[in-house]
C-alpha cells in the first residue's frame, strides 16, 4: 500500500480544512437573506446549494496525484474537489456568489465551475461528467501527451447509463482515465439500498474488464493508497480503473433540505467519525503534526477562504446584458 | 461559382469525406468517431475512404454508445482536438441529447468563453424511402432553438463539402444535418441536383449565409436541405404560369441569416417556407414571424408554409409520401394566395 509522505499527509490536511472552512463559509453566508422565510433566490448565494462536508478525503486522496495537466470532472456536490485540483479559490467563490469577476462571469454558478488553467469542470447532471472524462483521456492517447483524467461521480451515478456506456469504452480502448465513486449512501432522499442491485458498485468494474477497488471508512490514506495504484496504470497505458469510497454527506443533499428522511442517529453517528478531525488526530499521533503546527495551517486555510470570500463579496455584479456574451466564441 | 466546361461533380457524400480528410491531412487535431464510419465509410458514405488513409485511430468505429462518445467528444474538444462524430440518424439523439445540449452546447458559456468546443456532430435526417417515424425526421428546428450550437444543412454538394471544412474550422460546436436523398448513395433515391461541381482544393462556406439559388420577382420561396430541390421544381412549374418565384437556400439555421430572407421578401411582397421538419414551432414559423417582425407591410399576401404535418412519420408510401412536402404543394401553396388576393 503506498503511504503519503509527510509532505503530502500535510497538503492533504490542509486542503480538507480549506474546503471544510469554504462550506461552513457558505453555510452561514447562504442563509443571509433567507430567514425568516426560506427562498432559495434570495441572498447573496441565490440557487441550489450542494455542500460536500464529510467527502473531502475523496478528493484529497485522489487529487494528491494529480497535477495541473490532469483533467478532473466533478458532480453537482464540486467544492471539495475543485479546491484539491488547485481552481483559484477566489473566483471560484466569486463565481458561487454570481459575480463578474467569478470563473466565469456568474454564468455557471456552483454546479458549473470550469478552469481550464487546471483541467477542472464540474456540471449539474448525474454521471455527465464522465463522457467528457473518457475524451479528454483519448486526446492525450491520441496526442502521446501525458496526463490522466478522473471522473468523480455519486453512487447514484452507478445506476445511469453513461456510467456502464463510459466504463465500457474507456476499458474498450485502454484510456487513461479513473472513475472514482463517492458513495455517500443517498440519492437526495432514496438510500443506496432502495435504489441499486447490488450492495458495492466496484464490482461493476468487472462487467468491464477493469480492476475495481473498494476503499471503506472515508480515510484520506486508504484513498490515497488505491488512487495511487490507479492513476499509475492509467499512466503507464495500463487502462481505466473504478474505485468506489465509502464516505459520508454530513449536510443534507442541498442547503434547505429538512433531511427527515434521514434514520434517527445516522447524522449523529457521522458526525461523530467526521473525517477532519480524525486525520488531524491521526497526524498529531504519528508525529507528522504538532498542536501548534496544527493550529498555524488552520489559521492558513482559514484565512484563504476569508480573502475568497472577501474578494467576491467585494466584487461587482457583471452587467445584466454581458449574458448575451460567449454563447460562441 | 464559375462553370468551366469538365468540372468533376461529387455526391454530398463524397463531398463531405473531402472535406474531412483534407482537413486531417492539414491538421493533425481533426478525427473522426462513430458507428460504423471506419472500415465501412459511414451507413451514408459520408466518411468513406478515410480509415484507409488515417487508420484506426484518427477514424474509429465506436460501440453503439451514444451517450459516451459525444459526451467524449465534447472532453476531447476542450482538451484542444477537434472531433467529428456521427450521429448515425438524427432520430438518435434520444438517447443522448444531454451530451449534445447540455455539455456540447453550454460549455463555452458556462466557462464564460474559456473552454472552447470545436466539434462538429454530424446526422443523417429525412424521410422518403418507407423508414417509419424514427429513421426518417430532420428534427433541424430542435437543435437550432436550444443555444450554443451551430446547425447546417447543406442542399448539394459543393454547399456540403464548404459547410463541412468550415464547421471542422469553427471553434464553437457545429450540428451539420445532411439528407439522405441528397447523399447519392446506390440504396436510395437521389435527388440529381444535389450532385454537382466540386472544386478539388479545401474551402469554406461561411456559416450563417443564405443563399438565393434561383432569382425572381413575384414569390420568395425559403427552404433548407431537400426542400431546395422541391422549390426549385416548383419555381420551373410556376414560370410555365409566367410566375416568377425566387428560392432561397438558407443553408445555416444557426446562424440564420434573416437578413437575406427579408431582402427578397421586400422584393417579391410573397413568402412560402418549405420544410420537411415539422410544421409547428419550426423553421417555417421562425422564417415567417423574422419577416413579419421586421415589417409586416412588405407581405402582399398570407405567408404560406409548406411543412411536414404534426403526426409521426408513417411507413406506408402512400402516406409518408402524402405527407411529405413537394413541388406540387408549393405550386398550390402560391395559388392559394394568389388566390385570396384577387379575391
Amino acid at each position: 500500500m503506498t503511504v503519503p509522505s509527510n509532505a503530502q499527509r500535510l497538503w492533504m490536511f490542509e486542503q480538507m480544512l480549506v474546503s471544510r472552512y469554504l462550506e461552513e463559509s457558505i453555510e452561514r453566508i447562504y442563509m443571509e437573506g433567507k430567514t425568516p422565510v426560506f427562498n432559495m433566490a434570495n441572498g447573496p448565494i441565490p440557487g441550489e446549494m450542494h455542500l460536500s462536508n464529510g467527502q473531502e478525503p475523496c478528493a484529497v486522496g485522489v487529487c494528491a496525484h494529480l497535477n495541473a495537466e490532469d483533467i478532473v470532472t466533478a458532480t453537482h456536490r464540486p467544492h471539495h474537489i475543485a479546491v484539491a485540483k488547485g481552481v483559484h479559490l477566489n473566483e471560484m467563490v466569486a463565481e458561487i456568489f454570481g459575480k463578474k469577476t467569478g470563473l466565469s462571469g456568474g454564468r455557471g454558478g456552483h454546479m458549473h465551475l470550469f478552469d481550464a488553467r487546471v483541467n477542472f469542470s464540474c456540471s449539474g447532471i448525474i454521471a455527465e461528467g464522465m463522457g467528457p472524462a473518457v475524451g479528454a483521456a483519448l486526446s492525450r492517447q491520441l496526442q502521446g501527451k501525458p496526463g490522466v483524467a478522473v471522473a468523480f461521480i455519486g453512487e447514484g451515478a452507478a445506476n445511469q447509463g453513461a456510467f456502464h456506456e463510459t466504463l465500457n469504452l474507456a476499458a474498450l480502448w485502454k484510456l487513461p482515465v479513473v472513475f472514482v465513486i463517492e458513495d455517500n449512501a443517498w440519492g437526495i432522499s432514496v438510500a443506496k439500498q432502495a435504489s441499486t442491485a447490488i450492495e458495492r458498485n466496484y464490482l461493476r468494474a468487472a462487467a468491464y474488464g477493469m480492476p475495481g477497488v473498494f476503499v471503506p471508512g472515508n480515510d484520506a490514506e486508504a484513498i490515497f493508497a488505491a488512487a495511487s495504484d490507479a492513476i499509475e496504470r492509467a499512466r503507464a497505458g495500463g487502462g481505466p480503473s473504478l474505485i468506489e469510497i465509502e464516505t459520508s454527506r454530513l449536510a443534507g443533499h442541498f442547503m434547505g433540505d429538512g433531511e427527515q428522511y434521514r434514520p434517527a442517529g445516522e447524522k449523529e453517528a457521522l458526525q461523530a467519525k467526521d473525517p477532519i478531525p480524525a486525520y488531524r488526530q491521526r497526524l498529531l499521533e504519528l508525529g507528522v503534526l504538532d498542536e501548534r503546527a496544527a493550529e498555524a495551517i488552520a489559521a492558513r486555510a482559514r484565512g484563504r477562504v476569508e480573502e475568497a470570500v472577501l474578494f467576491a463579496r467585494e466584487s461587482p455584479y457583471p452587467a445584466p446584458e454581458e449574458a448575451l456574451d460567449c454563447v460562441f466564441v | 461559382m464559375s462553370s468551366p466546361v469538365k468540372q468533376r461533380k461529387l455526391t454530398v457524400a463524397r463531398a463531405m469525406a473531402e472535406a474531412v480528410a483534407q482537413e486531417m491531412r492539414l491538421d493533425p487535431r481533426v478525427f473522426v468517431m462513430g458507428e460504423d464510419i471506419g472500415p465501412l465509410g459511414g451507413v451514408f458514405g459520408n466518411t468513406r475512404g478515410l480509415h484507409e488513409e488515417f487508420g484506426g485511430a484518427r477514424v474509429r468505429d465506436t460501440p453503439i454508445s451514444e451517450t459516451a462518445f459525444i459526451g467524449a467528444a465534447v472532453g476531447a474538444a476542450s482538451d484542444g482536438m477537434r472531433p467529428i462524430v456521427e450521429l448515425m440518424f438524427v432520430d438518435f439523439f434520444g438517447v443522448c441529447m444531454d451530451a449534445i445540449y447540455n455539455l456540447m452546447a453550454k460549455n463555452t458559456y458556462f466557462s464564460g468563453g474559456k473552454v472552447r468546443v470545436p466539434m462538429v456532430l454530424m446526422a443523417s435526417t429525412g424521410a422518403g424511402y418507407s423508414d417509419a417515424g424514427q429513421h426518417s425526421q430532420c428534427l433541424y428546428a430542435t437543435f437550432a432553438h436550444l443555444p450554443g450550437m451551430k446547425v447546417v444543412v447543406p442542399s448539394n454538394a459543393y454547399d456540403a463539402k464548404g459547410l463541412m471544412t468550415a464547421a471542422i474550422r469553427d471553434d464553437n460546436p457545429v450540428i451539420f444535418l445532411f439528407h439522405k436523398a441528397l447523399q447519392g448513395m446506390g440504396w436510395l433515391g437521389t435527388e440529381k441536383g444535389a450532385t454537382v461541381a466540386v472544386p478539388e482544393e479545401p474551402y469554406c462556406l461561411e456559416i450563417g449565409k443564405a443563399k438565393t439559388v434561383r432569382e425572381g420577382s413575384d414569390v420568395s420561396i425559403v427552404s433548407l436541405g431537400v426542400g431546395v430541390h422541391h422549390a426549385l421544381r416548383a419555381a420551373q412549374q410556376l414560370e410555365k404560369d409566367g410566375v416568377s418565384a425566387e428560392v432561397i437556400d438558407l443553408r445555416s439555421l444557426v446562424p440564420l441569416d434573416r437578413e437575406h430572407v427579408i431582402a427578397s421578401v421586400r422584393k417579391t411582397g410573397r413568402l412560402i417556407v418549405v420544410d420537411e421538419d415539422y410544421h409547428s414551432f419550426g423553421v417555417s414559423g421562425e422564417i415567417i414571424a423574422s419577416v413579419v417582425e421586421h415589417d409586416i407591410g412588405m407581405l402582399k399576401a398570407r405567408p404560406q408554409r409548406v411543412a411536414f404535418p404534426d403526426i409521426p412519420i408513417p411507413f406506408t408510401p402512400v402516406m409518408e409520401q402524402w405527407a411529405l412536402p413537394n413541388a406540387e404543394k408549393i405550386v398550390a401553396a402560391y395559388q392559394q394566395m394568389h388566390e385570396e388576393q384577387s379575391r
